[in-house]
């Protein structure tokens, strides 16, 4: 890593260290946040699994003030990951959108996403637990890939738990996780899509946990998950952070981010949580308008309740269960969000806003037509997003407003989802 | 003392282990699952625990998971749950819940407390909800006069079995082994020391569930735990019946197998 991104306790205290109320980082057991809605986060989950949250959040305490892990950590993310990863001014879709747009481009890292940054992480800190079997849930099959790839890299016995209908979504990274040496498990209970690829991931790791550690894809979960991989994501942050300073001199005006769990928005926002100029912009999976229902807009469509380990916004109904999620993008597809997200919501720093599968699948074919970039779906959403506040935050400034665009994987795998869309052959 | 400790006591005074039983509400009707929990009880199990359905079970195995589903297809809420909980108490058998935490949250704690005292309900048993996540509901089940019961597992630490049962009334469910409900072959050889383990800690009864699926699995685990809990086993039957009638037989015939075997299990 860069050297200002070294993860240590210190950073969440940091970057919280303006806003009131504070988060509550110090919990016997975990890290508790309080946001004016309550509780946050927490660690709702079986008996049976205590003893190894307990163990991975002492690895992982203990991971983040060693500089030898933090060595080791560097050498992959550099050297097998390509990090850092590019920032590119996206001249022709800025001159459409009316904004300066920066794009960083996450896209570019091996396997095709930001989730390699955490899978690294975790994969090293498996390796440090002595365990030798690694699980992991994936929905548009990013994470699933990521991990199968670390897995080989390490060394590891790995299984992903997929939904039914995400293995069909998204064929092409099934193939690629086989291809790995990666056990695929189709998930056919209820929606079939990502909440029940993590039900059946846990249902693993509550009988395998003895040489077992879950590989979680994104920063909700019980704790330690949601600080551990926004802590790996964070680099994202970091690094955008130095290079648009160096780049324009300044800081943006905006960050923009899809939000499914919420790891690669998370890992861009946390560097920029104490630079109060800079606003945060969380975009969910708005499907066909979270006014129809069918949507994976946790937070702008949710209340607040506890699903897979944590208390966050999800989608529920009014006797608490999770109502089914709907979004083009497998990996958005999920009805809960990371609690940190919603703390950030709560006190207000970052603003959540819902993009439609067609604002979405429009900027998916627009950043094609003027970058020659094919985004993944779910990045789309994110640029979507930026397009929509580009001309409001010019109004506000008076100027041309910079935002700096996480563009958190590439679209390969939606090249299936795309041609529908758009009614291409393939 | 509650219900539930005078039932559990009197097991012991007959030095016997206490059966337990396990059914969702609403499998395969709600008026079903009350007779099915009756018939249960008829068959010699001395405290039901009634599931509350819900969309993500992360602890339950394909036998639970396919009756819960079925009872949330059929559109089961909370209200159907305590309605279930009536019926079955009123037998007088000691009735638990069984549920995952957020239903009971998005019900109101307090509220939900309030609805299953009235309703006869003898308290609840949270396996996603651990001591140190429970401050509101065990202020809700005090109010109330509830009792409430928390796991502790195999893999759970002195310390922790420690700050569980600290908190546990009525009894203690020892998770007998590594996994999710369903039935399995052998009871695990564990399932005793965690027992005893558990002992070291508390006065309250430690009862031992999953995996028990039989007679003779019943009589080992009754020679050394409190009370046998049972669940997938029972379901079972009743998804394999060819018609609600049936599945009551086969539910009571179980129950039956079963309460011979905890009065076996320490001769
Ligand atoms: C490219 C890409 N972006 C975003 C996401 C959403 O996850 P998160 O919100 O955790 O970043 C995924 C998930 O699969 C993904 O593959």
């Amino acid at each position: 890593m860069t050297d200002d991104s070294a993860f240590s306790d210190a950073f969440f205290a940091a970057s919280y260290a303006h806003v009131s109320p504070q988060p509550d980082p110090a919990g016997h057991y975990g890290e508790p946040v309080y946001g004016p809605s309550g509780k946050l986060g927490g660690r709702f989950m079986p008996e049976a699994l205590m003893a190894a949250l307990a163990e991975l959040t002492e690895a992982y305490h203990k991971s983040k003030n060693d500089p030898a892990f933090q060595a080791e950590l560097t050498h992959w993310l550099r050297t097998y990951a390509n990090r850092p990863s590019l920032l590119t001014e996206a001249h022709r879709l800025s001159a459409q959108a009316g904004a300066r747009i920066l794009l960083k481009r996450e896209d570019l890292n091996h396997t095709g996403s930001h989730k390699i940054n955490n899978v690294l992480g975790q994969a090293l800190l498996t390796r440090r637990m002595g365990k030798k079997r690694v699980i992991a849930e994936t929905g548009a099959g990013q994470h699933g890939v990521a991990s199968a790839t670390a897995a080989a890299l390490f060394d590891l016995e790995c299984v992903v738990y997929m939904g039914e209908e995400d293995t069909r979504r998204q064929a092409l990274n099934v193939a690629r996780m086989r291809m790995l040496g990666a056990e695929v498990i189709p998930v056919s209970a209820g929606s079939r899509t990502l909440k029940d690829a993590i039900n059946e991931a846990i249902r693993d790791w509550v009988t395998n946990v003895e040489h077992t550690n879950y590989l979680f894809g994104t920063a909700a979960g019980p704790h330690p998950f949601p600080s551990m991989v926004r802590d790996f994501a964070r680099i994202i942050g970091v690094e955008a952070r130095k290079q648009t300073l160096e780049l324009t001199g300044a800081l943006p005006d905006a960050v923009a981010a899809c939000v499914g769990g919420g790891s690669n928005a998370i890992g861009a926002f946390h560097a920029f949580v104490p630079d109060e100029s800079v606003r945060l912009y969380g975009f969910e999976a708005g499907g066909s308008g979270v006014e129809t229902g069918l949507h994976a807009a946790s937070i702008t469509g949710g209340a607040v309740g506890v699903l897979h380990g944590a208390r966050t916004y999800i989608l529920q109904d009014e006797f608490g269960q999770t109502l089914p999620s709907h979004s083009i993008s497998a990996g958005l597809d999920y009805p809960g969000v990371g609690p940190e997200h919603a703390y950030l919501h709560d006190i207000g720093r970052a603003r959540y806003e819902p993009v439609t599968d067609a604002e979405a699948m429009e900027a998916f074919r627009l950043l094609c037509r003027t970058e020659g970039i094919i985004p993944a779906i779910e990045s789309a959403h994110a640029v979507a997003g930026a397009l929509r506040i580009a001309p409001r935050l010019r109004a506000e400034l008076g100027r041309e407003p910079v935002i700096l665009v996480n563009l958190s994987g590439r679209g390969d795998k939606d090249m299936h989802t795309a041609a529908q869309y758009f009614g291409m052959e393939v | 003392m509650s219900k539930l400790a005078e039932v559990l006591a009197a097991a012991k005074a007959e030095d016997r282990a206490a059966l337990i039983g396990y059914l969702p509400a609403g499998y395969p009707s709600v008026d079903g699952s009350i007779a099915a929990l009756r018939a249960m009880i008829e068959g010699g199990v001395d405290i039901v625990e009634v599931g509350l359905p819900y969309s993500d079970p992360q602890m339950d195995g394909p036998v639970i998971q396919k009756a819960v589903q079925a009872a949330l297809d059929a559109g089961i809420t909370t209200l159907d749950v305590l309605r279930v909980v009536e019926g079955a108490a009123a037998t007088g058998a000691p009735t638990l819940v069984m549920s995952y935490w957020n239903p009971i949250e998005r019900f109101g704690t307090d509220r939900f407390a309030a609805a299953l005292a009235a309703a006869g309900g003898a308290g609840t048993i949270l396996p996603d909800l651990i001591p140190e996540e429970a401050d509101d509901w065990i202020a809700a089940a005090d109010a109330h006069g509830l009792d409430r019961v928390f796991l502790v597992a195999q893999t759970s630490t002195g310390e922790r079995i420690a700050l569980t049962t600290e908190v546990c009334r009525g009894f203690v469910y020892a998770a007998s082994l590594m996994g999710v409900t369903g039935t399995r072959d052998a009871v695990s050889g564990s399932a005793k020391d965690l027992v005893a383990r558990t002992r070291e800690h508390t006065e309250v009864p430690v009862c031992v569930g999953l995996g028990v699926s039989n007679g003779v699995q019943a009589a080992e685990v009754a020679a050394f735990a409190d009370g046998v809990i049972v669940g997938s086993a029972f379901v079972r039957r009743l998804i394999e019946a060819p018609d609600e009638a049936s599945g009551l037989v086969a539910v009571r015939a179980l129950a039956e197998e079963l309460a011979e075997a905890v009065r076996k299990g320490r001769r």
